[in-house]
């Protein structure tokens, strides 16, 4: 039985243009509206110049479509050296014909006034700069700083209406930055005049980290991703991480894949975990809960498959001893370029960065498999929502990407509080639980499998022994040793 | 001798009221003392941004040094003999 997802888009929405900024086309469900303006508001220093600037330089160097950056903040050479921070190449693009740019310099102290004026200078300059590179795209960044530069904003407000309505007419998908404002969204009401798209980046202090937030407020015509999106400014690029999934098809896979552990295969009906799903495997301490996950992992990489190990608490090092001691060489593979270690100190990174770290080594590295462990050290790392957002992201990704990920999880007294154990149902296709046999004089393990989507699977407790030898299973107790609809 | 540069856009009203005022205002209180250039941005569009221009009409008083520039279709004498700090003929103000 093959179970497909197939999302229709619901409404016929407007032509859209690709940012090319990652994880900014999924959250604007493709773009920004083509041939129509967006305002991009943030204060100072959230980013809204690179991320304009990243959209401009995309455009031409990925997209096809040359730019126009009239910036009236910044210098060309400020411009270009705060992109080039990012790694975006703003001369080269300007030196093939791609890019057009022009600093418009206001100092109201060497402007004086005498009756009516109107901005043709600028639409004249503008004009000359899109045709010379055949422009589709436009950026006009800081464009509030006509206020301090002219003395009447009535004339002002007519000229910025005509300037949107003219760039609609010229066909070029623009983008004008404007400073956000205490009271109301920015300080003229810009965003008065352009009714298509508005975005608005914010920079915070959370818990001593700096978290930068991008939230679509409006956008005529389009479904889009309402809520605050965390973005992360690195050397390579601004990445959205769209933490809330707009609904991507999914394939549901019915194929499995061995647990590395074959007595906990013979415990599900599929006889191993479906690819593509998720698997938690909660334990209080030493319960064996990285050994079933490096089992795991050893497995894939027997398979000829990749695996991508992410370990939130230990070193690398402590890893790849720890697992030797129950037989298992991650080394080995590490050195047939079959298992990648990532270590991300919990609490030393915010969310954002964990999230944009995995995304980017799950982009370059094409896993099959990815583990998680713990993911519980994550709930240090910030508000208690947010990591459940990142979770959800990070397990809806790995879906679409046909990714299966296991995740451990220490669970402190041995059971889970009912919201994390409700975060973990919601997240988990499989869940596992493991945890030291009360009664053993051997300190003995035990293992139940709570959950198992989509097929039968064993109940009760089982017995679990970990050696150098491997994982072995054993039934125990009234439940089922064989998998049986629950 | 005041050199003086209105930039214009073609035959705009806004641009003929701004030439013949700032003729006018020579004329009156400044009397062979202007030498006015007239720069079409139309026909020079590359000069909007050689020259920093946004506002049409603008006026830059080029020389004597420093560079003094004022906006509008110079309807104002006032304002414009100020802004660009010409100094009238004496007992013509």
């Amino acid at each position: 039985m093959i179970a497909r997802t197939q999302i229709r888009s619901r409404t016929r929405s407007l032509p859209k243009s690709l940012t090319g900024v990652r994880g900014l086309d999924e959250v604007t469900a493709g773009g920004l509206p083509k041939g129509r303006t967006t305002l991009l508001v943030g204060g100072a220093g959230s980013g809204k110049t690179l991320l304009a600037t990243e959209f401009l330089a995309r455009g031409a160097a990925e997209l096809g479509e040359p730019g126009v950056l009239l910036s009236f903040d910044e210098s060309f050479a400020e411009l270009a050296a705060n992109a080039a921070s990012i790694g975006l190449d703003l001369r080269a693009l300007r030196a093939r014909g791609l890019l057009a740019t022009d600093f418009a310099e206001i100092e109201r102290s060497e402007a004086g006034e005498s009756g009516s004026y109107d901005l043709g200078g600028l639409f004249i300059r503008l004009d000359q700069a899109i045709n010379a590179v055949g422009a589709k795209r436009v950026v006009i960044d800081g464009v509030d700083t006509l206020f301090a530069g002219f003395a009447s904003p009535a004339t002002l407000r007519t000229e910025l209406r005509r300037l949107f309505r003219w760039l609609k007419a010229k066909g070029v998908t623009s983008v004008v930055t404007a400073e956000r404002a205490t009271n109301g969204l920015t300080r003229h009401g810009i965003e008065e005049y352009v009714s298509d798209c508005v975005i608005v980046l914010d920079h915070r202090v959370v818990s001593q980290t700096a978290t930068r937030r991008l939230r679509v407020v409006k956008y005529r015509g389009s479904r889009h991703g309402t809520n605050e999106y965390p973005f992360l400014i690195s050397d390579d690029g601004i990445s959205v991480l769209p933490i809330t999934s707009l609904g991507l098809p999914r394939h549901a896979s019915t194929q499995h894949i061995s647990t590395g552990v074959p007595g906990l295969d013979a415990l599900l009906e599929a006889g191993g975990f479906y690819r593509g799903s998720s698997i938690v495997v909660t334990g209080t301490a030493g319960t064996g809960k990285s050994t079933i996950a490096a089992r795991f992992a050893d497995a894939a990489c027997r398979r000829g498959e990749r695996c991508l190990y992410v370990g939130f608490e230990e070193a690398e090092s402590e890893i790849i001893r720890n697992l030797h001691s129950v037989g298992l060489r991650l080394d080995a593979w590490k050195a047939r370029r079959k298992l990648r270690i990532l270590t991300a100190p919990a609490t030393s990174w915010g969310i954002e960065r964990h999230l944009a770290e995995i995304d980017r080594q799950v982009q370059e590295f094409e896993p099959q498999v990815v583990v998680l462990d713990p993911i519980s050290s994550l709930v240090s790392v910030g508000d208690p929502a947010d990591v459940r957002a990142l979770l959800a992201r990070l397990v809806d990704v790995m879906k679409h990407r046909q990714t299966t990920v296991l995740c451990t999880d220490l669970a402190p007294g041995g059971t889970r509080d009912d919201a994390t154990g409700l975060l973990l149902s919601s997240l988990a296709d499989v869940w596992i639980v493991l945890r030291n046999t009360p009664f053993s004089h051997d300190r003995g393990r035990e293992l139940c499998i709570l959950k198992a989507r989509g097929m039968a699977h064993a109940t009760g407790v089982h017995e679990l022994r970990l050696g150098r030898r491997g994982v072995e299973i054993r039934k125990r107790g009234n439940g089922s040793a064989r998998p049986a609809r629950a | 001798m005041y050199r003086l540069r209105l930039y214009v856009a073609g035959q705009s009203p806004r641009s003929l009221a701004a030439l013949e005022n700032l003729r006018r205002l020579c004329d009156t209180h400044l009397p062979g003392r202007c030498r006015i250039e007239v720069v079409d941005l139309l026909e020079h569009p590359d000069r909007a941004r050689r020259d920093q221009i946004i506002a049409i009409p603008t006026l830059v008083r080029q020389s004597p040094p420093p560079l003094r520039r004022l906006v509008g279709d110079l309807s104002d004498f006032e304002r414009v003999l100020a802004g660009l700090e010409l100094q009238p003929v004496r007992g013509e103000r």
